[in-house]
């Protein structure tokens, strides 16, 4: 996981490590205790990247909703693309809801024109081998579809 | 599109792993002519891919997803992915108005399942070992959820074929994509998961949709969005700036929805 340790870093300014996600009265629980972690990888540490904002970070202690549930906040991170802040909903300590709190800003990503192109369609639909593709999109590529799929021909062929 | 060489002249490398329950298929050009370095990257791609498979399994009840969704571990102790996927499921079900979740609805109340999230998700994070290798173009596809790349403008683009929706054995379509993604949902893949939320019943009106875009993430949400509303996809599509789309009826007919500079055109409906 190192590599992808090094990426998180990287791309932070396009999801940056928003969670800064203290639960202040877990402290007694989990936190401490070994997470299993396969040796070799990083996952575990203290989690937070020195590219996180420097602000102390925010305790919110969990609130308490109706029938059990608990809430969580991260603290609100800046991206690329605005503040970004996810609530978590947990009852009898599994996860029942993640959703949004702060939005990032829609501004459209610029496509340079030239990236991809139009589909061309095919009047009678033909064969993958008559269109002269190099890969497939579609519902049955994935799971029990696969082997009798025009991927796994294209597959086969180029080994 | 600049002129390329004719694609049936350059030699495509190939290979196919099945990880994370599905075929994950590379494609692969090297504009000089030499595939050295080939097996050593696509090792690499299998190993980070396996390692995200152990992280976010919910097939594996010692995961890390699974463990937290069971609340034996809390989010601080999970790595940074974890959270950079929620943040991710987070925002695609507030886009998608509902349709793309990271909670699935079972009898047991809401489980935490990002694997729809998490297959995009990896591909994007691993197409970078790709993209790092120099004069190398590639598409490196999960399940027919894929990242194209070519390194130089003489490269020709990667020919995507879309599935004909009526009949897997044939293509419908063909989408030239140099640099972007390609994501396709329809009924046959994931169809028990994917209803109208207004209605909680499969859409109808819509065989599938293919959006291309420069994020697959981004592609993936959209697609699965545009088909959980149906009739209502092309209008859809046609107000999120920065994708192509292709939206397939059920008796065949294609509509293109072009909105990759913000001014959306639709072509092919009356």
């Amino acid at each position: 996981m190192k590599k992808i340790a090094i990426w998180i870093a990287s791309t932070v300014t396009v999801v940056v490590l928003l969670f800064g996600y203290h639960t202040s009265t877990n402290k007694t629980s989990a936190l401490g205790s070994t997470t299993d972690q396969s040796p070799g990888t990083t996952v575990g540490q203290s989690g937070q990247s020195s590219s996180t904002p420097s602000s102390a970070p925010s305790t919110s202690p969990p609130k308490t909703g109706t029938g059990g549930s608990k809430s969580y906040t991260g603290d609100v991170a800046q991206t690329e693309r605005g503040p970004v802040q996810v609530k978590i909903t947990v009852k009898h300590k599994k996860i029942t809801g993640v959703s949004i709190l702060q939005v990032p800003s829609e501004d459209p990503m610029d496509v340079r024109i030239n990236d991809y192109a139009v589909p061309i369609l095919i009047k009678e639909t033909i064969s993958a081998q008559s269109a002269q593709i190099d890969m497939v999109s579609g519902a049955t590529v994935t799971g029990g579809g696969y082997l009798e799929s025009l991927q796994s021909a294209l597959d086969r062929a180029g080994i | 599109m600049t002129a390329a060489a004719d694609p049936g002249t350059v030699a495509v490398h190939r290979r196919v792993e099945m990880i994370m329950g599905m075929p994950i298929s590379l494609a692969v050009r090297r504009t000089d002519g030499v595939r050295a370095g080939l097996d050593a990257a696509w090792a690499e791609v299998v190993a980070d891919l396996r390692e995200i498979d152990r992280i976010f399994s919910t097939y594996r009840n010692d995961s890390i997803i699974s463990r937290l969704g069971r609340g034996e571990i809390v989010l601080d102790q999970c790595p940074p992915e974890v959270g950079e996927v929620f943040g991710i499921g987070a925002e695609a079900n507030r886009r998608s108005g509902g349709s793309f979740s990271i909670m699935l609805p079972t009898d047991d109340g809401p489980r935490l399942d990002p694997t729809g999230v998490v297959k995009g998700w990896a591909v994007e994070r691993v197409s970078q070992l790709l993209t790092e290798l120099d004069d190398v173009d590639f598409c490196l596809s999960a399940g027919g959820d894929m990242v194209c790349h070519t390194a130089t403008e003489q490269s020709p683009p990667w020919r995507i074929g879309i599935e004909d929706p009526r009949d897997p054995t044939k293509i419908i379509a063909v989408v030239p994509v140099s640099c972007g993604a390609v994501a396709t949902s329809g009924a046959s893949r994931r169809g028990e998961h994917i209803v109208d939320a207004r209605t909680g019943r499969p859409p109808t009106g819509i065989a599938s949709v293919t959006v291309i875009a420069d994020s697959l993430t981004r592609a993936d949400v959209d697609a699965t969005a545009a088909y959980a509303l149906g009739c209502d996809a092309v209008d859809w599509l046609a107000r999120q700036s920065g994708l192509l789309a292709l939206v397939v009826e059920p008796d065949g007919h294609c509509i293109t929805v072009d909105n990759r500079t913000g001014t959306p055109k639709i072509i092919g409906r009356p």
